[in-house]
């Protein structure tokens, strides 16, 4: 369901279309072998290319067209065996050569479609409208100095890819599940970590409203979106800018706006007139980028299990629930974790581990997975203990907290702790008996009539048993004994 | 002996062969020229330090068998080529005082030979010109003279200072550019032969751009062989430009067989241009006739789109460039302007920097690629490119090479067609449909006019083909005997 924003005159749509822009992972640049490796000393990861130095040559890196084939596969998208680099034309500090060599006519993947999970459970097809290959521009350091503009040119020629939606996301939650989508599938396929923090993906949102029904309005390009959470923000406060500003009488100006993660506003960057004109064409020093559809087809044969086809085998084989899937295949060590725990074992207990347990521990102690003291085959162990009744579920969480803050194995733990659950129908019958003796007065309520002493009883061998007891074999023998 | 300034460079590869002279000795007397002849303004930068120490390296590689094919022949750079510690300026005030920290692939190539280098060579700014007279630097003066007129000529554009400096003989052979015919117009201009070949046989890694697809590196020397031997040196596949070709390199000077039984020349029609002089029409109809004496057949052949070749070039070279240029900002290396505002400091950098020329291009290479202009002018120069090519290629199916003149006049005198870009143009009428196209293209010369003015012929031949080129080219130079020297190297005692 779309989003609507409500206005004095009715109900408004938002029509978003994003440009996402994600690094490649990849030890060296686009167009030249210096190193791509973030948190350098400015201007220490540069060659004489990315210096555009007068008579250097741009030659393309194969491995980052391998990384865009993949992507663009994984993206279910159309992958053209023929493109062409062009030059973007404008001048800028940061930008040695005064133009970035892009893609614009041929970029090197077209349509295709990918699939998000919105938070009512529903699922919605978003159009990709093409990837292309470019240089990322150098960085403008402007608070070092108070009058003077640093430039870092180690991000110059980084190689990206960037990937344009069609206007099919209709709201600040879609953009957000379609941005997790994105990134989720490019850290699958391993070709950009998604690393937001460190700029290594970054978003720009076309945003517009309309009536239902209603013709696109004029939609204006918000830069600088760099988080989850600044996505959601940026498209309320815009989808609301505009529709007060229609609303008011004005019209809506084509134009590029910048997020202001402080402020929490948009605000104008440049208008339709001042645009830049690009004067694209292509590029003269690379020859047009061909290879064979054969080539394609290895690499697809290379590619990983992607997160919907996870999450689908996820609620098939392992009968969970669209929800658990979703949460386990959010990322990929996730999903092998949880597969290390389930195998063999009950696959539903297996996720209700994970994803309550295991996962609420990590994030209050401020712990990835991968730093997690609780390895798959150690949290699979005691799921199996659970499931063989030698501890029960209570038991499981206090050895569980021991495994986390020791390292220790549960059998262990259960071991040392002499935890064990009994299942000895004589010792308990032992217990009971000592329980029903202590409690004569009780025992008589009961037996005229008070049913709900049931509970008493149970707790009260619990106790004895110090919860080892095994809590059906409690129940069956108490009601035997109490007739 | 004859003086070491007269040698070509196959005699001086055997005097240094059977000691008659030290490659210092060789550097030394090139030295001297350069200093006697330094009012030409061929050079932007001299550097016989270098020269004289690299002589020395030569003499001693070739006292110990190591010589290479090239070694201890001293040559002119264009200042167009990156050299390492040595100034490179592209006869601009942009670029003054640059110092490369690389070295070009086709220099590299050169020196891996064991060529010396003289200094580096004046040019056409950004080598935008066919006159040499757009240098930041002054322009090179032509070392010939009409007959009885000391007028100074331009020596052609815009390698101009390569082409005057070999024709002087203050260098055996130099190196050039050519993107629409600034190696083949100056080489007639000078009396000399120069050769452009095939697109990709050079890398063009470390070489300043003009106009990415159609610079290519060349040669000046003063004999098709000479030429030949340098091309050898400078070609090969190089992986840091992605436009040079995984070709090997044959051996150019053995094609110089003198044996063109059986070949088939063509004579473009289109290149009977009204208002040609008569003299250039009669040279050509020597040529012609020296060729089937020689064995080879001619025929008449069509290149029906020659006609659009100067508006196509002028089109798509300028907005190349108006790109490739965007890189001299002020930011990183070069000159620039004291400005605290950031437009400003573009603005006035690139107004100091740049001269008239150069802005001219940049003003009409930024408006071809313009939204709104760019189908009109470059997508629709790009298909005219397309069907130029295809002409030669038909043409090919029909002869193996063609004969043309190099250039529509001889030298003219310096500041004559400076009024008129348009004009100045029309200088490359001959040489601009090769260059589109990418094919090999050589200037020979041929004769002189009735002022005592060299002229040339051009041989252009298919691509990846400079052997047959060459070959031809051989046997032009046989017939046309061409043994005038300038005068201004006539007049100059040398000994």
């Amino acid at each position: 369901m779309a989003k609507m924003v409500q206005g004095e005159t009715g109900d408004w749509e938002i029509v978003i279309g994003m440009e996402i822009h994600a690094q490649i992972s990849i030890e060296s640049k686009l167009f030249s072998g210096a190193s791509t490796k973030f948190g350098a000393a400015p201007n220490t990861q540069v060659s004489l290319v990315d210096a555009a130095m007068p008579g250097m040559l741009p030659v393309l890196n194969e491995k980052c067209v391998e990384q865009a084939v993949r992507t663009g596969l994984g993206l279910n998208s159309q992958i053209n065996t023929y493109s062409v680099f062009a030059r973007k034309n404008y001048f800028y500090p940061d930008l040695p050569q005064g133009y970035q060599i892009s893609q614009f006519e041929d970029p090197i993947v077209g349509k295709g479609e990918i699939e998000i999970d919105l938070p009512d459970g529903n699922v919605k097809n978003i159009g990709i409208t093409r990837l292309h290959l470019e240089q990322d521009a150098g960085k403008s350091v402007h608070d070092q100095h108070p009058k003077k503009t640093y430039v870092d040119l180690n991000r110059s020629g980084c190689a990206l890819m960037e990937i344009v939606s069609e206007p099919d996301i209709s709201g600040p939650e879609e953009a957000t599940a379609y941005l997790s989508k994105i990134r989720m599938i490019l850290r699958y396929l391993e070709t950009c970590d998604g690393n937001m923090d460190e700029g290594s993906m970054r978003a720009d949102v076309n945003i517009s409203v309309r009536k239902p029904g209603d013709a696109l309005g004029t939609r204006a390009e918000i830069k600088n979106v760099n988080s989850l959470k600044a996505v959601q923000q940026c498209i309320e406060f815009e989808a609301r800018r505009q529709v007060d500003l229609i609303e008011d009488g004005e019209k809506v100006a084509q134009e590029t706006r910048l997020w202001d993660p402080v402020k929490l506003e948009t605000r104008s960057m440049r208008s339709k007139e001042d645009a830049h004109d690009y004067r694209y064409f292509p590029d003269p020093d690379l020859l047009p980028l061909t290879f064979k559809q054969s080539w394609v087809d290895e690499i697809k044969q290379t590619l990983p299990e992607l997160p919907d086809q996870k999450k689908h085998r996820f609620m098939n084989d392992f009968a969970l629930s669209r929800y658990d899937a979703s949460v386990l295949i959010a990322e990929r060590s996730r999903a092998d974790y949880y597969e290390d725990v389930a195998q063999e074992r009950d696959t539903k207990l297996a996720a209700n581990w994970v994803i309550n347990e295991l996962l609420g521990i990590l994030r209050k102690n401020d712990k990835t997975l991968e730093e997690s003291p609780i390895s798959a085959e150690q949290l699979g162990a005691l799921i199996a203990l659970i499931s063989d009744d030698t501890i029960s579920g209570k038991i499981a969480k206090d050895v569980f907290a021991e495994m986390f803050s020791s390292g220790k194995s549960a059998a262990t733990i259960v071991d040392e702790k002499g935890l064990k659950q009994v299942t000895d129908t004589g010792a308990i019958e032992t217990i009971i008996d000592e329980v029903l003796a202590e409690n004569p007065d009780n025992v008589a309520a009961y037996k005229g009539g008070k049913d709900k002493l049931f509970g008493f009883f149970v707790g009260q061998v619990m106790k004895k048993s110090q919860g080892k007891a095994n809590p059906a074999a409690v129940n069956k023998l108490l009601k035997g004994k109490l007739g | 002996m004859s003086k070491l300034t007269d040698l070509t460079i196959a005699s001086a590869l055997t005097g240094l062969d059977n000691k008659d002279f030290t490659a210092v000795e060789l550097a030394q007397a090139h030295i001297d020229a350069m200093a006697e002849h330094s009012a030409l303004n061929a050079f932007i930068t001299e550097t016989p330090d270098i020269a004289l120490k690299q002589a020395e390296s030569s003499d001693k590689r070739r006292a110990s068998g190591d010589a290479g094919a090239l070694d201890g022949i001293p040559l002119a750079i264009k200042d167009l080529f990156c050299t390492n510690g040595v100034q490179t300026t592209a006869a601009s005030r942009i670029l003054e005082g640059f110092i490369p920290q690389y070295e070009s692939t086709v220099t590299q190539k050169l020196f891996d030979d064991g060529a010396v280098m003289l200094g580096k060579t004046n040019l056409d700014e950004f080598a935008m010109g066919s006159s040499n007279t757009t240098s930041y630097y002054g322009n090179v003066i032509n070392p010939w003279k009409r007959e009885g007129d000391d007028t100074d000529l331009t020596p052609g554009g815009s390698s101009g200072g390569s082409a005057a400096a070999v024709a002087a003989q203050i260098c055996m052979g130099a190196t050039g550019t050519d993107t629409g015919g600034s190696i083949r117009q100056p080489a007639s201009f000078c009396g000399i032969t120069g050769m452009k070949p095939t697109y990709g046989r050079c890398s063009r890694w470390g070489t300043i751009a003009f106009a990415s697809s159609l610079d290519q590196a060349g040669t000046f020397a003063r004999s098709v062989e000479d030429n030949a031997l340098l091309l050898r040196s400078m070609s090969g596949h190089d992986p840091k430009d992605s436009t040079s070709a995984n070709k090997s390199v044959p051996d150019f000077a053995a094609a110089l067989t003198g044996d063109i039984k059986g070949k088939v020349i063509g004579i473009p029609k289109e290149y009977r241009v009204d208002g040609m002089p008569e003299e250039i029409s009669a040279l050509w109809q020597r040529g012609i006739e020296w060729l089937e004496s020689a064995g080879a057949t001619t025929i008449e052949v069509s290149l029906p789109h020659t006609h659009y070749a100067l508006a196509t070039y002028y089109v798509i070279a300028p907005a190349e460039a108006s790109s490739n240029l965007a890189r001299y900002d002020g930011v990183r290396f070069g000159h620039r302007a004291k400005e605290d505002d950031l437009t400003d400091m573009y603005e006035i950098t690139r107004a100091e920097g740049f001269g008239e020329e150069v802005k001219r291009r940049i003003m009409i290479g930024t408006y071809a690629l313009s939204s709104g202009y760019y189908d009109a002018y470059y997508i629709k120069a790009q298909k005219v490119r397309r069907l130029i090519s295809q002409d030669f290629l038909s043409a090919f199916e029909k002869c193996d090479a063609l004969l043309t003149p190099t250039a529509p006049s001889s030298a003219f005198a310096i500041g004559e067609n400076e009024d008129d870009p348009i004009k100045m143009y029309l200088n490359d009428v001959f040489t601009v449909p090769a260059s589109l196209a990418g094919l090999p293209g050589i200037s020979i010369p041929a004769g002189v006019d009735a002022q005592g003015l060299p002229l040339g012929l051009q041989v252009i031949g298919r691509p990846w083909d400079e052997e047959t080129v060459f070959k031809v080219a051989g046997v032009v130079e046989n017939l046309a005997q061409f043994a005038y020297v300038p005068q201004t190297v006539k007049r100059l005692p040398h000994d």
